[in-house]
């Protein structure tokens, strides 16, 4: 593997007594798709949080292209200009139309005129389908449309790499092809993300790795291939076939072990 | 004269309820008490008390001003003392309800936690504010009637003295000022209240 975007070094974090992050580490070189899964609870978003620095960790590093991001001295608003994010809720901002939701970035923190702004805004609207609802508020698009707009917005700040948070976690089953559709196209064209998602499909198309992640450690971590084939640790087995059940083979769930089987 | 103590004690107040809402939402514990004791003080105390302390209590309080001009400082300075910690409660309300998804998103762009409200929270807070903004215009105009007390010429002043000499239009002058008054009050908050609420709903804001 070539140049390492991010290292992520015995991570811990915990909330008063609950420890959600117990000790997380890993690496991402460039042009890298690392995917993320895990049952809920698990502390896969506390992990991406945590990436980006909006909850720091309480120990740990995190490097971002060398760059040790619990120094003191970063300023972590010029990292997170460098870390996108595409959350689970969207989370658009309510009073923009779609091209000033990807343009405020730009504008506000890369100090882009408002010309350039818009251009190259509507340039990513473009990149995600929605270039023909640049004028529309958050609230007139579907929640699928409503996420490529956060996509596209993630995408304009130009980051070393864009994490996402079950970013299709949160959409009616008919949306979620749309969006999938566009995260696969981007990473093909080789941006660096770390996905926390249990779309299966998608990983197995591009992630170059996986990660299981279960109360706050890592359970297991393999190439999609060893997962979908071989996996080790009865924790994950049990996840799959659970994911495999609601994905539709109704065998697995004919044949769901009773609760002794499940440790 | 009425329209102008309501403008400038809505003006003192808007600013005074913003500066003590963010000190509620955003400040320190203590920097929070302090704004919450303000506005416990002045919402605990009656308007027309108010405007007495400002006038007659305090005489040199705007000793640089003409004394004909003194009285009516006085009334704007209580309606807005006291307006501020009514606007206080609408834009802390107003603030909490926008979705801490937004400030989060903005922080995530790379944008200051200040460049995060101004941008991203604080338009957002302000239109939800506005329903409940038309409403406090509708009571500070109401109650710069109060103003009278102290010997200013606002609408409900104007009305007593012509009734007073031509007591046979008592009846007549009182009905028309309260007739103005609900002119000047009812298509503010239908145009600001109901259409603002509607608009908002359109963006998806406020309640969920």
């Amino acid at each position: 593997m070539d140049k390492t975007i991010l290292k992520v070094v015995d991570v811990w974090k915990s909330y008063d007594d609950l420890e959600v992050l117990k000790g997380i580490s890993f690496e991402l070189a460039e042009k890298e798709v690392k995917v993320i899964f895990g049952p809920s609870g698990s502390g896969k978003s506390t992990l991406l949080r945590c990436i980006n620095m909006l909850t720091p960790p309480d120990k740990g590093e995190i490097y971002l292209s060398g760059q040790n991001l619990m120094a003191p001295e970063v300023n972590l608003n010029a990292i997170r200009s460098k870390i996108g994010i595409v959350f689970q809720h969207f989370n658009l901002f309510a009073h923009l139309k779609a091209i000033d939701n990807v343009s405020i970035g730009l504008r506000r923190v890369k100090g882009l005129t408002k010309e350039e702004a818009r251009v190259k805004a509507l340039d990513m609207l473009d990149q995600v389908k929605m270039k023909n609802w640049a004028e529309h508020y958050p609230a007139q698009l579907s929640g699928g449309q409503q996420q490529r707009v956060g996509i596209a917005r993630a995408l304009a700040m130009e980051p070393n790499l864009i994490l996402f948070d079950e970013p299709t976690s949160a959409l009616d089953p008919e949306l979620i092809g749309e969006v999938l559709q566009i995260m696969l196209k981007i990473a093909r064209a080789g941006t660096t993300m770390v996905v926390v998602t249990h779309e299966m499909g998608f990983a197995r198309a591009v992630a170059s790795e996986m990660i299981f992640l279960d109360q706050g450690v890592i359970v297991e971590r393999g190439t999609p291939n060893h997962f979908f084939q071989s996996p080790k640790s009865e924790r994950v087995k049990y996840f799959l076939r659970q994911i495999d059940i609601l994905y539709g083979s109704h065998e697995a769930l004919l044949k769901e072990p009773n609760e002794e089987e499940i440790k | 004269m009425t329209l102008m103590l309501t403008l400038f004690g809505l003006l003192i107040g808007f600013t005074l309820g913003l500066i003590l809402a963010l000190m509620r939402v955003y400040g320190a514990k203590e920097v929070g008490w302090l704004a919450s004791g303000y506005e416990k003080l002045f919402r605990g105390i009656p308007l027309l008390i108010l405007i007495f302390i400002f006038t007659f209590g305090i005489p040199s309080l705007f000793w640089y001003l003409e004394p004909l001009e003194r009285p009516i400082a006085g009334v704007v300075l209580a309606l807005g003392l006291r307006s501020g910690a009514y606007q206080s409660q609408i834009f802390r309300g107003a603030i909490l309800s926008v979705n801490p998804g937004q400030m989060e998103a903005g922080r995530a762009l790379g944008m200051s936690g200040i460049q995060s409200f101004r941008h991203v929270v604080f338009p957002q807070a302000l239109r939800l504010a506005i329903p409940g903004w038309s409403n406090e215009y509708a009571v500070v105009i109401k109650d710069s009637s109060f103003a009278y007390a102290v010997g200013i010429i606002e609408m409900t002043k104007a009305a007593l003295r012509i009734s007073a000499n031509f007591p046979e239009l008592w009846a007549l002058s009182m009905g028309l000022v309260a007739i103005l008054y609900f002119i000047f009050t009812y298509p503010v908050t239908k145009l600001f209240g109901e259409r603002q609420t509607k608009k908002l709903k359109d963006l998806g804001m406020g309640g969920g």
